[in-house]
């Protein structure tokens, strides 16, 4: 009898996802941009100013064009997405190493002690996110360790209601009934048989929460409380680009859709690794 | 119904305690003091004694938990603090600021409503179709455009193209002139209606999608109904079950001011008096404003509680709670 035919990997189903494909060929652009970024490797030195070419549009030696300073526009955007990428990854690590620990320990041990955490989750839920970003940075001063912190506090919370949900209702399977009765610790029991089934979901969480770091970050920066300058960030390059938009539109134009197109592909992968992960949203969602 | 109100209402409680000591201590750990940040410069020339007495008048001299107790017991009769800064009681200043940000909130979402509902419904309707095309890639460019982006944008674009300038001049309340006042606030409204609209947009046609495939539907198209009525009276009302808890999240967060809208149309709202109150290291006033912003979020919460049983009879806190 023939055997069944293998079937396709979630890689694979991603690939075949429209959202997915789309969202993957975005981030991995985004990713190689910022890590070319990060190593210096930018068509010039991201703060030198070439005085004599300010405000130059875009051209052959200037592809995205020059600033008020005569920095090259296309450098900053490439460290800018450096920073950018460094901030939402470092914070949403946070996010999801605390908020995963914190949900998946607070439903296994439920109880009076789950009722008490998930409280204190509530009263973070309570403040808008850029809100509470506001009073973390004004606490430990405005920079990008300080937007990581901030960030990855502030989405702690969305980690450990996330987390929970299926460990409430995996902990009262009869596979961890019989790892119970073969004696496992309760460490244990959590690590290799109750989280390993609360990963979908996780994923798709820290794929979207990548997509409102970013946005978190830039809205910081566009307040001057992220990423200071002379160092690039997207929100910062747009918030000064407006005052020069009529007489140099591309210093706005760039900033713009490098946020737009970064925030997209996050959120488009989050979709498609939803529809792979979840059979039950299969063709339902966007 | 009145029980489980009241139930939900004192389980908001410790959630708002828990806001209230957040935000008393988080606000403490800004480096300078208060005294410094209400003078500037000029509090280098207090002498010891005027700076002590400053400290005295404001509460500030006192242990942080004494301060947080003394705070807490002004909060339950109504009184806020007094706020370093402006020198006024943080609820006038709240209540003179919250009308804005609430107008700007239900414009939003009037907005966010005429847009996301319809699309949102039609492309569910005629699902794969350049409807649904249209309908998901507004959804997409709504939720990629963070509304500082879009606010910008329609800035620059009113003032080089059509040579207005929407955050120019003071704010006009609406009872004092309903034209110019929606004419400052219907751009702002715009840009946090537009994404807003993407996730109600989004909601809708997701939660639509999954009801219009249920049997019940296939049975009422079997009967013969107008498909006018199916999607009216049975499909769009078990959709929106999701499509209100959307609307609540967004509202609340609405309601505690678009700080950064409020900032780049110089609205006077809850957003800019706690972003400005932050930095100015003004601790009565973020707290009053935070405590305040918590304390809509858990009444919307509980407002769309009382929605979710208006649009499905199913649900009924009356018996179950």
């Amino acid at each position: 009898m023939d055997s069944m035919p293998k079937p396709p990997s979630t890689f694979t189903r991603l690939l075949r996802n429209r959202s997915g494909l789309v969202g993957l060929l975005l981030v991995t652009l985004y990713v190689v941009v910022g890590v070319t970024g990060l190593l210096g490797m930018t068509p010039y030195p991201v703060n030198d100013q070439h005085v004599r070419d300010r405000l130059t549009g875009p051209s052959a030696t200037y592809a995205l064009g020059t600033d008020l300073f005569g920095r090259d526009m296309f450098s900053r955007l490439m460290k800018g997405a450096a920073n950018s990428l460094q901030v939402a990854v470092l914070s949403v690590t946070i996010a999801t190493l605390a908020g995963t620990a914190i949900g998946t320990v607070s439903g296994f041990v439920g109880g009076l002690f789950d009722n008490v955490v998930m409280r204190i989750m509530d009263v973070f839920f309570a403040l808008p996110a850029l809100l509470l970003a506001l009073v973390i940075v004004s606490v430990f001063g405005p920079g990008g360790g300080t937007t990581v912190i901030a960030i990855g506090i502030v989405y702690t919370p969305i980690f450990a209601r996330v987390s929970r949900g299926p460990v409430l209702a995996v902990k009262e399977m009869e596979f961890i009934m019989a790892a119970r009765c073969l004696g496992l610790s309760n460490l244990r029991i959590m690590l290799r048989h109750v989280l390993p089934n609360t990963l979908a979901p996780l994923i798709v969480q820290v794929s979207l929460a990548l997509s409102w770091s970013l946005l978190t970050e830039a809205g910081l920066s566009f307040l001057g409380l992220g990423t200071q300058p002379p160092e690039p960030s997207w929100g910062v390059m747009l918030s000064e680009g407006r005052a020069l938009a009529e007489m140099a539109p591309w210093l706005m134009i760039f900033p713009a859709l490098a946020i737009m197109l970064g925030v997209l592909g996050f959120n488009l992968l989050g979709d498609g690794l939803r529809d792979v992960l979840d059979p039950r949203l299969r063709g339902v969602k966007t | 119904m009145f029980r489980y109100l009241t139930q939900r209402a004192i389980a908001f409680v410790p959630t708002l305690i828990g806001v209230s000591i957040l935000i008393f201590f988080a606000i403490r750990l800004v480096p300078g003091d208060a005294i410094v940040a209400m003078l500037g410069t000029e509090a280098g020339m207090l002498t010891q004694t005027q700076r002590e007495s400053l400290e005295v008048y404001f509460g500030l001299d006192k242990p942080p938990v004494e301060q947080y107790f003394s705070w807490m017991g002004g909060v339950v009769t109504g009184n806020l603090g007094l706020s370093v800064r402006h020198g006024q009681p943080v609820l006038n200043l709240i209540l003179s600021r919250f009308p804005v940000t609430l107008e700007l909130a239900v414009m939003a979402l009037a907005i966010a409503l005429l847009i996301g509902l319809p699309i949102g419904i039609l492309s569910a309707i005629r699902h794969n179709s350049a409807i649904d095309l249209f309908g998901r890639l507004l959804a997409l460019v709504g939720l990629a455009t963070p509304n500082f982006l879009l606010g910008s944008l329609i800035i620059v674009v009113l003032s080089v193209v059509f040579k207005i300038l929407p955050n120019s001049g003071d704010f006009t309340p609406l009872h004092v002139d309903p034209g110019k006042n929606l004419s400052q606030l219907i751009f702002p409204a715009f840009t946090l209606g537009f994404s807003f609209s993407a996730s109600v947009m989004r909601t809708t046609r997701s939660a639509m999608l999954e009801v219009l495939g249920q049997d019940y539907i296939r049975t009422a198209r079997g009967k013969g109904l107008a498909s006018g009525v199916i999607v009216r009276r049975h499909a769009l009302r078990n959709a929106l079950i999701p499509v209100i808890t959307i609307i609540g999240v967004e509202l609340g967060y609405l309601l505690g001011g678009a700080v950064i809208i409020e900032e780049i149309f110089s609205l006077p709202g809850i957003g800019r008096l706690v972003y400005n109150a932050i930095s100015q290291r003004d601790y009565a006033l973020v707290q009053g404003v935070a405590l305040f912003i918590a304390f809509n979020f858990v009444v919307i919460n509980l407002i769309t509680d009382l929605l979710y049983a208006a649009a499905d009879p199913r649900i009924s806190y009356g018996q179950h709670a």
